[in-house]
């Protein structure tokens, strides 16, 4: 080995994903909107709510006014970089609650058998007959319209892919020498469980992860589209669906500078994800 | 043959019983009063006990259940409670004229893809490969809800060319579903045609493909004889198991362009708390769902002597 000490798995993956400078840009972009993001929880960025200027001003070089303003005076760049806050929150938030989820019960699945997976496989068979746009929908009657309905919802039809990708790797692991000797050493099940066999095979749920940061912020802008989504702040569904009406007056900002917020970010995640399986699992890739 | 269908439906019960308790659970237990959405927060205590007599909400979460079973069971899911019309018929106009916008973009989409991707593998590597997985990867990563908004504006708005939205009844509906029909051939483009040419180039490289190159087969032949037959089993998979979106519809589509589908159907049912269409359309959905697994399966052993049905 070249290196003196060993470095962590996590480690080595993030280095062969910089070490590639189509990812590292893409990585440096993430990171600018990890950025925004943090800065609009800390309550840095400019009010989107304040009035700047007229209505519906033309762009013009002032950073308040470089994409315009909307029909109530308020800059259209403040609302695209809050539009940036609400993407990250809902793909953070729909990640965090799907991936360990879907991790837990697919462990617990393969781990165990028996009823427990007999149960689990149960539920996943249930969900995934149900198209997700109905799911969606009726979580979104059930819990309300909003932000957090939309991360419940899309989190709803995400985690059984993961459910089922972890089951399977544990499957694959759960006779293989190492976890034997864990046993004859005397660890119980939660140890095998976490200790021995998690890292083995989470890398499967880090990979498919990606995947489902992306549909949550994908979904966002079409289930506010449709009216199942964010009723009002900011976000880059409403911005959009209200750029129709723009149009029609020839007004481009909003249209836009959402696009290209949009684009960036959807665009930097799938190659990172896509990066990420090569590094992580280049069997699936 | 038989006898697996029978097990497979017989497997299917747990599931659909499972769907009835999921689509009950989220609409009647947890859901918002559709009696109080129906009537405003100033209606009398009187007209309110009296709608959710009549909607057969007075009785118990155990009853209703109950009834919500027969219903699957019989078909029969009774009555809208907004417009008292019978929702087997209301679903099933819905289901034509979701049909109407999905299947034809659908159909000529899976030949275009298909022969765009046969073309790509055919020159793979090359600069055409390269600019369309460039050109495909960045396209998709716009907003479909982008494509929509830009095309209504640029070919209805601008040039004229289609009507802005709107929908009539039989052959005049085609001069309403040209606009809807090429947005979703654009869109199905980029994933389809990246899913044909990993599924042609899976097997570029096989033991039957060096062969049949060793005894001197061209590219072409090679394409068209040996990887497309092979290819034929996941690209029927794909499709077919796309079927029961079809009768669901694009609710993007049908939402943006007011065509009154089975998509428009269950938003508006929505916004209305009315119960009946969104459970049956929840419960039809999965069913078809469930159906078109069966199929899939069914055909994928009649297509491949391989895989055996147990």
């Amino acid at each position: 080995m070249a290196h003196a000490k060993p470095r962590s798995a996590a480690l080595e993956a993030l280095l062969a994903l910089w070490s590639r400078p189509h990812i590292r840009a893409c990585m440096i972009v993430l990171a600018l909107y990890l950025l925004i993001a943090f800065a609009g929880y800390a309550h840095l960025l400019p009010d989107h709510e304040a009035a700047v200027g007229g209505s519906q001003d033309p762009p013009s070089w002032h950073p308040a006014t470089l994409l315009g303003t909307d029909i109530l005076g308020r800059s259209v760049l403040w609302r695209v970089l809050a539009g940036v806050q609400t993407a990250i929150t809902i793909g953070a938030a729909t990640t965090a609650l799907a991936v360990p989820f879907g991790t837990a019960l697919g462990l617990a699945a393969g781990y165990f058998g028996g009823w427990v997976d007999a149960v689990i496989n149960w539920v996943y068979s249930v969900v995934v007959s149900v198209p997700d746009i109905l799911l969606i929908t009726a979580i979104s009657y059930a819990m309300g319209k909003g932000l957090t309905s939309i991360c419940v919802a899309i989190a709803a039809t995400s985690w059984v892919s993961i459910m089922r990708l972890v089951r399977g790797e544990v499957l694959k692991h759960k006779g293989s020498d190492y976890v034997l000797a864990a046993r004859s050493l005397g660890a119980g099940s939660r140890r095998i469980m976490f200790s021995e066999i998690l890292p083995n095979v989470v890398h499967v749920a880090i990979v498919t992860s990606s995947l489902v940061l992306l549909a949550a912020v994908k979904g966002e802008v079409i289930l506010t589209y449709l009216g199942l989504g964010i009723q009002d702040g900011a976000s880059w569904g409403l911005l959009i669906a209200g750029a129709s009406q723009d149009l029609t007056n020839d007004i481009w900002g909003p249209l836009a500078g959402t696009v290209t917020a949009m684009f960036l970010l959807i665009y930097s995640l799938s190659a990172i994800g896509d990066a990420l399986r090569d590094v992580l699992d280049p069997r699936i890739a | 043959m038989g006898a697996y269908i029978a097990r497979r439906l017989l497997q299917a019960i747990p599931t659909v019983f499972g769907v009835a308790l999921l689509t009950f659970l989220l609409f009647n237990a947890f859901g918002p009063d559709p009696v109080r959405t129906a009537l405003g927060n100033h209606a009398t205590p009187e007209a309110m006990a009296n709608l959710r007599h009549q909607w057969g909400l007075d009785q118990s979460l155990a009853m209703q259940f109950l009834e919500f079973l027969r219903q699957i069971v019989t078909f029969d899911y009774g009555k809208s409670f907004v417009t008292g019309d019978d929702l087997g018929t209301q679903l099933k106009a819905g289901a034509l004229v979701s049909l109407s916008v999905t299947v034809p973009p659908f159909v000529f989409g899976a030949i275009v893809n298909v022969s765009i991707a046969l073309f790509i593998t055919r020159h793979r590597d090359g600069v055409v490969d390269k600019a369309a997985r460039a050109l495909f990867i960045a396209a998709m990563s716009v907003s479909a809800l982008v494509y929509v908004l830009g095309l209504q504006y640029l070919l209805a708005f601008k040039l004229d060319w289609f009507p802005i939205n709107g929908y009539e009844g039989g052959w005049a509906a085609v001069k309403y579903l040209g606009l809807p029909w090429l947005i979703q051939l654009l869109l199905l483009m980029g994933p389809d045609i990246r899913l044909y040419r990993t599924l042609f180039l899976a097997d570029i490289n096989a033991d039957y493909v060096r062969t049949a190159r060793s005894k001197g087969a061209g590219e072409g032949r090679v394409l068209f004889r040996h990887v497309l037959p092979n290819a034929w089993i996941p690209i029927i998979t794909q499709n077919v198991t796309t079927i029961p979106f079809l009768i669901l519809g694009s609710f993007l589509m049908e939402r943006f362009f007011s065509i009154p589908g089975i998509g428009n159907l269950t938003i508006d049912a929505l916004s209305r708390g009315d119960l009946p269409i969104l459970k049956a359309v929840t419960v039809l959905g999965a069913l078809a769902l469930l159906l078109f697994n069966l199929i899939n399966d069914l055909l994928y052993a009649f297509a491949d002597p391989r895989v055996r049905l147990s």
